[in-house]
């Protein structure tokens, strides 16, 4: 690992201020950068820790909402959204590992977009909003593609809001070697509209599946499904499933998803 | 060099580190808790788990720097210090929960936090939970078993292997 100096701000003007120099990178739970440092893959001049911010810390409702902020830990999820909403819940109790889990934060798992990730799935089906340092996104306008996403330097994720479903599940085929999802997806059922997004298996990074969206909405049933399969053009394709293999395992995923909440 | 001062198995230590110095490097080299291992450098395998403030973490995805003002628990501090193993340990040795040893460490120290976080695990709870540590031995089977056998449990289709 090069070697690069360590800043622990304790509140979130603090860490921007040190952002906005040049050489400064955030971290956040470090369960993708620190491996990526290890493999001199990132090379900053300081690493700014936002561990140490309470006010990026915590879980609340707000309305129909859940508001989550950017360094709460996947574990804290786990159990803080586990009565409000338990399909984001269980869906934070799957990503990686117990570990993973104890570090890893949803705003630094936003911020990366992995494509493989958990939570932009629940972000797109559910419409959630992005808050950021600087502004509020849109979900379907803050995931650009692969590890791309609306942020600009030196702004950071503070929290994600979600509009809370009625129901919902998430249905993750891993890669048991990674514990990333091969295809994954996440149906969200509102009283007037089902949000469907698709993780794991696009070139682009998640995806909401508009079509399977359209079918859930008119009639919620897995027979509405029938027929319905997503196109293999720009689905992932390595050495763990080619993409018709992907695309065979999303329908899955979404059938799984149907089936225990109808 | 910045100082940073933490509870290493309820001793107060303060350790000179570099900004990249991992938590793992810290206990190993600078502490000489080589119990904690390190199997992989990718942040997979999981043989370098550790507790900190009693929930699990892998030693080699932390900077040690950030560890600061926490309570670290490594495998030397597992067992009592008269030497006597915890039951989880104990529950290993009974049930044949490892063949060459060297994942076994951050085995007991993640079984160690499933057990204070639910006592009475199921086998598949026992597996998910356990996703995060790679053996390349056992098949898991036997370590499976001696997680139940840790917690009361009847462990499935196996018997504890009789001393002679």
């Amino acid at each position: 690992m090069y070697d690069f100096e360590l800043a622990r701000p304790t509140t979130l003007a603090e860490a921007l201020e040190m952002l906005a120099e040049e050489g400064s990178d955030p971290l956040s739970g470090g369960q993708t950068l620190i491996p990526s440092l290890r493999a001199r893959l990132a090379m900053p001049e300081r690493l700014v820790s936002l561990m140490h911010i309470d006010e990026l810390k915590g879980i609340e409702q707000r309305g129909d909402a859940l508001h989550v902020k950017g360094g709460t830990t996947h574990a804290q999820l786990v159990h803080g959204a586990y009565d409000i909403f338990p399909g984001l819940a269980s869906l934070a109790g799957r990503i990686g590992d117990p570990a993973v889990r104890t570090r890893g934060t949803i705003g630094g798992s936003v911020a990366n977009n992995d494509p493989a990730a958990c939570y932009p799935a629940a972000a797109l089906a559910t419409g959630a909003t992005i808050h950021t340092s600087q502004r509020e996104v849109a979900a379907d306008d803050f995931f650009l593609g692969l590890f791309e996403t609306a942020l600009e330097e030196g702004e950071i994720v503070t929290g994600v809001t979600f509009p809370i479903p009625q129901a919902s599940a998430y249905e993750k085929f891993i890669q048991p070697a990674s514990h990333f999802a091969l295809a994954a997806v996440f149906v969200a059922r509102f009283d007037t509209r089902v949000g469907v997004a698709v993780t794991g298996a696009s070139e682009d990074g998640a995806f909401r599946w508009k079509e399977a969206e359209a079918a859930l909405t008119e009639d919620f049933s897995v027979a509405a499904l029938e027929g319905l399969s997503l196109p293999e053009q720009g689905l992932i394709a390595d050495v763990h499933g080619g993409a018709d293999y992907r695309a065979r395992m999303a329908g899955v995923m979404l059938r799984r998803a149907v089936a225990a909440l109808a | 060099m910045p100082d940073v001062t933490l509870s290493v198995n309820g001793q107060d230590v303060t350790q000179q580190v570099e900004g990249r110095t991992l938590l793992v490097d810290m206990l190993r080299r600078g502490l000489g808790l080589t119990g904690t291992h390190v199997g992989c450098d990718t942040s997979q395998c999981g043989a370098c788990m550790v507790l900190v403030d009693g929930a699990p973490v892998k030693a080699c995805s932390i900077l040690a720097l950030e560890a600061e003002g926490t309570e670290v628990t490594t495998i030397e501090g597992i067992a009592a210090p008269d030497g006597t193993l915890s039951t989880v340990q104990q529950a290993f040795q009974d049930y044949h929960g490892l063949q060459c040893g060297f994942c076994t460490p951050g085995m007991v120290v993640s079984t160690t936090a499933l057990l204070s976080e639910n006592p009475k695990p199921s086998e598949a709870e026992i597996r998910h939970w356990l996703e995060g540590n790679f053996c390349r031995c056992t098949g898991y089977h036997n370590i499976v078993r001696a997680v139940q056998a840790a917690s009361g449990q009847e462990p499935a289709g196996t018997k504890a292997v009789e001393a002679n």
